[in-house]
């Protein structure tokens, strides 16, 4: 019944036999213990699970682990490289774009996806860019400038 | 001493481990054997339950018990701290009995071992029901007639109440003018992103249950669990680790937090249950509900004399912790910011077939605001006025406060013309005015909408408390110099973290990264109140600043005896205690350093400050001479440590302006915020980025009300609603860029001046963004649209099609 999977999740190899039903988001949180990904909806339209797979943004908790198998998966725990933050989790800081933080790792990893794409987004972009995470606390205008000051910051590094 | 830290924009010190996913909500938290509960639900509003098949359940793989309301009948009830004269509360208890009255009632819950098995199983427990008539009328439950939910009563109004000052039939017998407007408040879900959980630990040995739970009020939670049960309060330890938003949903105690601790004692193993958002949107708390109408007695001159509320409260189906008690936080508020010499609010509370109403940002107050501030723009309409002005004729004089309302309020400090003048100035008022005018003439539809709100935070004083208004703290230095902050406050998301170590890093002159502040753990923490009605920094705050001037007593005391002073001969400044000098001594110098590099602490035992020949002690050697306790004054007790509970003389009145500004198209009917300008005044301000935070969030939830959102459940008490799908939130592209502005009026109610500024935005915005569509949509002939306002309503307005409106 069970089948066994193969990932690379934070740069290391990670190999376990699962249900094939068990959602990415769950592997991540309880066999891998990466409790940084959450889960606020399970109907993919709050963003709070949101990891990278393979490079792409993608919503942990409506893809299943089975789907992963071979891929490279980056969760928020694996976005500061040699201890530095990511310019985007620094905006995050700098800009005051979290309260309960529950959001935050998905939205932080959607902003990074986001400059990946468009280095220098405009208002309207970053917001576009932002539609499929919910946070209920900071108004967005704050994350809006958190990931203005990571564009800036990445552009002057 | 100046200030190094409050009124600055601190960075928060909570942020580290959030922005890198390491910090740890409930379902974060992993304890070896853990099993997990899933809920029956009923998906029925109101039915009989005449039985429930568990067999196939318990028999399948992983589940290791499956509990019903026969097993569980004397666990509850769960509990309702209101207490209103004549009000009817309704036994509900944990698991529903034989019958369920709301979708979403839990039924059973099933025990196993991992999250999925438990979910399997749910679909293998067949209960049998047989329907009931729905209420879901709340004008025909508030006349008493049709079918009624609980059988021990004989109708389904909860309760009636009446309040206000001064002669209201005089006041309407009197008026120049009148109006009158029928009003909703839609049911809303609050939607913290983190939904509920619990995690419960029982040791049998100990007879220790440990529940963590996603609270605001963790040590509320203790007492009235272990009342449910019937455990000793002392054995019981409720966590709330990190929490993912409130919003006054988690202002609460629900039947799961109980049944979780109940069924960790069945099973003597660590049990957890996590909410869906599902079930978040169904079974926790849900806020307004009301519907009522508006009469406003005023004179031709745009006076107000007279303002009358009679409303229906929609509860639900049974009270939660203070369901009742929200309408009545509504009827204190009605006189805004205005004098208004006759207030009456008439409030019929009833019971429907849904989930039940309480705390959700504002609580009350929202409702209240939005009445009073829709009044006024009535009243401007009414005679042609500007809406602006109608509310300056109407405000107390800055000189005026103490300010008494109707409503039996003594308004603590405001200057409202003030926080006016500022937001039209920035907001180009005037110029607007000509803009839209000429606008117009084009065929443009721009509407511009005031809201000159005032709030009541710092909930409050006791005597008005259901279960005590005042807030702990206790500040100690521990023997190597680190600062430790215990609040009784339950932050979880504001950042009290950061903004009380502020108010202690200054007061003690030390760095903000050798204070940290510990919260939400019943088992370290004295009790305390918690998180909520805007009250953590006002009432909790202020304990934390008290907590730290006894504690600086105790060190001078400390500190004259070691420098051999007089009492009244040291001074303290830039955490120094330092021997008065003499008039053009230089300054006095040596201290060491409190904290120890690594690797160079002390292998054993503290050595002793060296105090020999010094004239200065910074706090930490003073800490550190109070734990060694050596060197102490006669009679002194060891350690330096402080704790002082806070109890308010009176609320904390914040108050402030909005400005919306929006522009409807007419071809899609979609509205567009051109401008929005919010000048509040929370009195002083610790931390200006937080504040602003605040803010930013409240408004954005007031746009959600306004706009996008409403639990809707239909005739037969089906949640339409039931997920994100259908429940609209505001997402990054419905928002406009927010203008702030503050004006700062300290409060007299506490020594540090500050009013709280949680829900400013959820209660200020709300009727300005309503002015504003409902101005852009006057040359129709609009006075007033219900919330929340759609395209679809706007188009049809437009284009003269009344269907479906």
């Amino acid at each position: 019944m069970k089948k066994a999977i193969s990932l690379n999740v934070n740069g290391v190899s990670c190999t376990a036999e699962v249900e094939p039903r068990m959602l990415l988001v769950h592997y991540l949180r309880d066999v891998l213990n990466l409790t940084g990904t959450h889960v606020g909806c399970e109907t993919s339209l709050c963003g709070a699970c949101t990891v990278m797979l393979d490079g792409q943004a993608v919503k942990s908790c409506t893809i299943f682990a089975v789907q992963a198998d071979g891929s490279s998966v980056t969760t928020i725990e694996g976005l500061a490289t040699g201890g530095e933050l990511h310019p985007v989790q620094e905006g995050f800081w700098e800009r005051h774009g979290l309260q309960c933080g529950y959001c935050t790792p998905g939205m932080i990893m959607t902003a990074a996806q986001l400059l990946d794409r468009n280095a220098d987004p405009s208002r309207e972009e970053i917001c576009h860019g932002l539609e499929g995470n919910l946070c209920r606390c900071t108004g967005y205008q704050h994350i809006i400038e958190a990931v203005e000051y990571a564009a800036k910051k990445a552009a002057g590094s | 001493m100046p200030n190094s830290y409050v009124g600055q924009r601190v960075k928060r010190t909570e942020d580290p481990r959030l922005i890198k996913g390491l910090a740890h909500y409930v379902d974060d938290i992993a304890l070896p054997g853990t099993l997990h509960v899933a809920f029956v639900r009923s998906y029925y509003a109101h039915a009989k339950i005449t039985n429930v098949d568990v067999s196939a359940a318990v028999a399948a793989p992983g589940v290791v018990a499956v509990y019903t309301g026969k097993d569980v009948a004397k666990v509850g009830p769960v509990p309702c701290a209101s207490a209103l004269p004549g009000l009817k509360v309704p036994d509900h208890r944990v698991l529903a009995g034989d019958k369920v009255y709301f979708v979403g009632h839990p039924v059973a819950a099933v025990v196993a071992t991992d999250r999925y098995a438990a979910r399997d199983a749910v679909d293998l427990i067949v209960v049998d029901y047989e329907d009931l008539p729905v209420v879901a009328d709340v004008e025909q439950a508030a006349a008493g007639n049709g079918p009624v939910i609980h059988d021990a009563f004989s109708d389904n109004i909860a309760y009636k109440m009446t309040a206000g000052e001064g002669d209201i039939d005089a006041a309407f017998a009197a008026a120049e003018r009148t109006v009158k407007q029928r009003v909703w408040h839609k049911r809303l879900a609050p939607i913290a992103m983190e939904p509920r959980g619990v995690l419960a630990r029982y040791f049998p040995g100990e007879e220790e249950l440990t529940l963590w739970s996603s609270t605001q009020i963790p040590h509320l939670m203790r007492t009235q669990v272990a009342l449910m049960i019937g455990m000793p309060e002392n054995k019981l330890r409720v966590i709330t680790p990190e929490v993912g938003g409130g919003f006054g949903s988690k202002l609460n105690v629900y039947a799961e937090e109980a049944l979780l601790g109940w069924i960790s004692m069945q099973l003597n193993q660590p049990v957890k249950w996590i909410e869906t958002r599902r079930e978040n949107i169904q079974a926790t708390i849900h806020g307004r509900g009301q519907v009522g109408d508006i009469e406003v007695a005023f004179k031709n001159d745009g006076t107000i004399t007279g303002l009358r509320y009679n409303v229906i409260a929609d509860l639900g189906a049974y009270h939660q912790l203070l369901t009742p008690a929200i309408p009545t936080l509504t009827g204190l508020m009605l006189s805004g910011a205005y004098k208004i010499p006759a207030i009456q609010i008439n409030i019929t509370g009833v019971f429907t077939n849904r989930m039940a109403t309480d705390a959700y940002r504002g609580a009350g107050r929202p409702e209240a605001t939005y009445i009073v501030e829709r009044a006024l723009d009535l009243v401007a309409a009414d005679l042609n006025a500007d809406p602006a002005e109608v509310r300056r004729k109407n405000f107390p004089g800055k000189d005026e406060f103490p300010f008494h309302t109707a409503t039996g309020l003594d308004y603590d400090s405001g200057d409202y013309e003030a926080a006016l003048d500022k937001a039209q100035e920035i907001v180009g008022y005037a110029q607007l005015r000509e803009e839209q005018k000429k606008g117009r003439e084009e065929g443009r539809l721009i509407g511009i909408g005031v809201s000159t709100y005032v709030e009541i935070c710092a909930l409050g004083p006791s005597a008005a408390m259901p279960a005590g208004g005042w807030e702990s703290a206790t500040v100690r230095i521990e023997p190597t110099g680190t600062v430790t902050v215990l609040t009784g406050a339950s932050p979880h998301g504001q950042g009290q973290e950061t903004s009380f170590a502020q108010i202690v890093a200054d007061e003690l002159g030390v760095s903000i990264n050798d204070v940290t502040v510990i919260h939400g753990d019943t088992g370290v923490v004295q009790y305390g109140i918690g998180t909520f009605g805007s009250r953590a920094t006002a009432v909790g705050g202020t304990a934390v600043f008290i907590a730290v001037q006894k504690l600086k007593e105790k060190a001078e005391k400390i500190a004259a005896h070691i420098l051999q002073a007089g009492a009244t001969k040291v001074s303290f400044e830039g955490g120094k205690y330092s021997v008065k000098k003499a008039a053009g001594a230089t300054a006095a110098t040596g201290a060491s350093e409190p904290v120890y590099p690594v690797g160079e602490g002390p292998a054993g035992a503290l050595p002793e400050p060296q105090t020999e020949g010094r004239t200065s002690l910074t706090i930490a050697e003073i800490a550190l001479a109070a734990h060694l306790a050596k060197e102490l004054p006669p009679d002194t007790e060891p350690g330096l440590s402080a704790t002082y509970f806070f109890e308010p003389k009176n609320f904390t009145f914040p108050f402030g302006t909005h400005i919306a500004v929006v522009e409807v198209d007419r071809e899609t009917g979609d509205i567009k915020f051109l401008r929005y300008v919010a000048v509040d005044d929370c009195g002083r301000v610790i931390n200006p980025m937080l504040v602003d935070g605040q803010v930013h969030g409240g408004i954005v939830q007031s746009i959600g009300q306004a706009m996008y959102e409403e639990v809707v459940y239909d005739e037969q008490g089906q949640l339409i609603t039931g997920t994100l799908m259908d429940y609209a939130l505001p997402r990054a592209k419905h928002i406009p860029t927010f203008e702030l502005d503050r004006t700062e009026t300290p409060s007299p109610v506490n020594p540090l001046g500050v009013k709280g500024v949680g829900e400013a935005g959820t209660i200020g915005a709300t009727p300005a963004v309503v002015g504003a569509i409902v101005d852009a949509l006057a040359p129709f002939g609009v006075k007033h649209l219900d919330m929340p306002i759609k395209p679809e309503d706007v188009w049809r307005i437009i284009n003269n099609d009344s269907n479906g409106i």
